[in-house]
């Protein structure tokens, strides 16, 4: 038979059933949606994380330290075990890094504490330089108010918890203008060491206070800047450029001073270098460290998140899955029924010139459009589960003053897999109904009252 | 009339079955020539094995031992596919019980064969319609079987049967569950069918004096055997 006549005859056998054959597929249905909403759980949990980590700006990025620096004053230098010689992480040292493959950008670390005055009165807080790239790293999704208008704008960013220093209505802070008071080194023509980011030679450094006024163009719920290294979250956030002009003087420029360093060249306390992706950062991570420098990531932390989520996936997937393995024993009883039902028309159906394999063919068919429309309602179900659930989070998050979060999440591979999935199910579950109906002797069938 | 051309050979035909032990032989060493364009009525008891017979002509059985050729083709060499084929283009077979299917309608049912043997779409709406006009019932295509009389069942079964212009006509007694005046009715049509498209037909009945008018012969099962064949006194009605 065509398969075109194959499946009309298969839509009008399932048709002529309808109620027994709607309960086999809705059997079906509450199966690939109970997995589905564990999935959508699992994926949705897990884009959770994810997206928190690569907001934190942690997930894609590499800390490159001097490997002679300092874990903090007081403390005992750490030795690094490594056969390169330590190097100095000068200009020339970040031109290199960003040679790299796979390296989208190096920037210094500018971050520096220091005193706000707003409406006359001062505030503490730690300012951090924003590379420009930060625009799209998700962090200032969600943002009230915009972005830096340019990189070398006298702009700041608030982060919430600080704009509710300044004020107890956050969102009327955007558009006021606050003073930033801060410490600028001003070289001292002694001898040739460098340890300013714009290169002056100087022996030392001068600290001379100065202000400089900056607009407040948006509030930011999410860590932008989460300290590490014990620099401290950032609450105040500016265009790196425009910090970088102000040579604030940062945590680390005395112990760079007390240092011998000879070269006069521009040296950083430390650079951050963004991969394109985490998956790189390892590799990029290895050659930073075969250069002579210190690197840190948070690789490692992401990696066993993504065992845990395996599991986790794994686990919901089997819990699921025991749903759809009920659902398949019911098209094995509903195909059966059929053929005793059917019994007779097998035997017609022979008896005019159908092969075994037409009969057979029928019935897989019919198996396959069960596992098809399940497939697709149970995605339906399960979606509308997953939101359920993710709604009934929201109202309770929201009575704990939380913010929503997006707890299940359907992507379009779990779409597709699950209505795949549905229908090979079926066509197993069919299997043996559709054998046992092509054996079907046509005289016994065609005896059959 | 008769071709001198043999349209179905049986030689030493036995059909055996078991049941719980004892071996019952339903058809026991038949021989039989069936010309091309013969009416050929098989007459005898119930259990005589004229069904069997006729299901091993249809190709629906096979036979314990000896050979059945129909239109040139050995049965016994045919796989199981080709047996399939063959009785979608070779055989068209009419039952007592009509066996339409219920939940058709009378056009769906007619074009199932055609479906079977994948005729062209196109192509179906007038094969259907040819069929049913040989048949002589043109109108309620879109009725379901069970809106009609037990005559105008046996009609559609038959068109069915015809639609794919098969040489061999089988029945197995086509008038057992009809009043006379439909069987002889249903009758009368099967032999002008068989006239008009010079077809063989085989048919199973116990309805001797209708086989008598209607049939070129007669052959008379007993036990499973042949018991004899004979040329029908019919008129040619």
């Amino acid at each position: 038979m065509k398969p075109r006549d194959l499946s009309d005859l298969a839509f009008r056998n399932l048709r002529e059933a309808i109620l027994r054959n709607a309960l086999t597929t809705l059997g079906v249905a509450v199966g690939v949606a109970s997995l589905v909403a564990m999935l959508s759980l699992g994926v949705g949990l897990q884009e959770l994380a994810s997206k928190r980590l690569s907001q934190s700006g942690l997930f894609d990025t590499i800390f490159v330290t001097p490997k002679n620096n300092f874990r903090g004053m007081g403390r005992p230098q750490r030795e690094v075990q490594s056969d390169t010689p330590p190097r100095t992480l000068d200009e020339d040292a970040r031109k290199e890094i960003e040679k790299l493959p796979n390296v989208i950008e190096v920037y210094p670390q500018v971050r520096f504490f220091t005193e706000v005055r707003f409406n006359n009165k001062p505030f503490a807080t730690v300012v951090a330089g924003m590379p420009e790239s930060s625009r799209n790293s998700g962090s200032f999704d969600g943002m009230q108010g915009n972005f830096f208008s340019s990189p070398t704008a006298n702009e700041a960013i608030l982060q919430i918890e600080f704009a509710k220093d300044l004020s107890e209505k956050p969102a009327s802070l955007i558009g006021q203008d606050l003073v930033l008071r801060y410490a600028e080194r001003q070289a001292l023509p002694a001898n040739d060491d460098s340890s300013t980011p714009s290169g002056e030679p100087s022996g030392g450094f001068s600290v001379v206070p100065k202000e400089l006024r900056l607009k407040i163009v948006g509030i930011v719920e999410t860590e932008p800047a989460a300290g590490y290294g014990g620099y401290g979250n950032a609450r105040l956030l500016m265009p790196l450029s425009t910090a970088s002009t102000l040579r604030a003087a940062q945590v680390n420029d005395l112990r760079d001073i007390v240092r011998d360093n000879t070269a006069n060249k521009t040296t950083y306390p430390s650079l951050s270098v963004r991969a394109k992706s985490p998956s790189q950062v390892e590799a990029l991570e290895v050659s930073i460290k075969s250069m002579g420098f210190a690197a840190f990531s948070l690789l490692d932390a992401s990696k066993s998140l993504r065992t845990f989520f395996s599991v986790f996936d794994l686990l919901l997937g089997i819990f699921g899955s025991l749903a759809l393995a009920v659902a398949t024993l019911g098209i094995v009883n509903t195909l059966v029924m059929a053929i005793l039902e059917r019994r007779r028309e097998i035997g017609v159906l022979k008896a005019l010139g159908a092969a075994d394999s037409d009969v057979q063919q029928l019935f897989f068919v019919e198996a396959g459009v069960m596992g098809l429309f399940g497939g697709f309602f149970g995605v339906l179900f399960g979606w509308l589960l997953g939101r359920a659930i993710t709604f009934g989070t929201n109202v309770y998050l929201k009575r704990q003053n939380l913010n929503p979060i997006e707890l299940s999440s359907v992507p379009w591979w779990l779409v597709i897999a699950a209505i795949v999935f549905a229908i090979l199910v079926s066509l197993a579950a069919g299997l043996y109904p559709a054998s046992r109906a092509a054996k079907l002797n046509p005289v016994d069938a065609l005896r059959y009252e | 009339m008769p071709d001198a051309e043999t349209a179905i050979q049986l030689d030493r035909v036995s059909r055996q079955y078991t049941m719980g032990g004892a071996t019952i032989r339903a058809v026991n060493d038949v021989s039989l020539s069936i010309a091309g364009n013969e009416f050929l009525a098989l007459l005898g008891s119930s259990g005589s094995g004229k069904s069997t017979l006729l299901n091993l002509i249809a190709g629906l059985d096979r036979p314990t031992s000896g050979s059945i050729t129909a239109q040139g083709q050995n049965l016994a060499e045919l796989t199981s596919i080709e047996l399939a084929r063959y009785r979608c283009n070779t055989i068209g077979m009419v039952f007592q019980s009509f066996n339409l299917l219920p939940r058709m309608t009378l056009e769906e049912n007619i074009e199932l064969p055609l479906r079977l043997a994948e005729v062209d779409r196109g192509e179906r709406p007038r094969r259907v319609r040819e069929a049913l006009e040989r048949v002589r019932l043109t109108h309620r295509l879109g009725h379901r079987p069970t809106e009609l009389s037990g005559g105008e069942q046996q009609r559609v079964a038959i068109a069915r049967a015809l639609v794919n212009r098969p040489k061999i006509l089988l029945a197995d007694e086509p008038t057992g569950n009809l009043d006379s005046a439909t069987g002889e009715a249903i009758l009368s049509l099967l032999h002008d069918v068989q006239r008009q498209l010079g077809m063989t037909i085989v048919m199973v009945t116990h309805e001797r004096p209708l086989a008598e008018r209607y049939a070129d012969r007669l052959a008379i099962m007993g036990d499973g055997k042949l018991l004899s064949a004979s040329e029908a006194g019919n008129e040619g009605a």
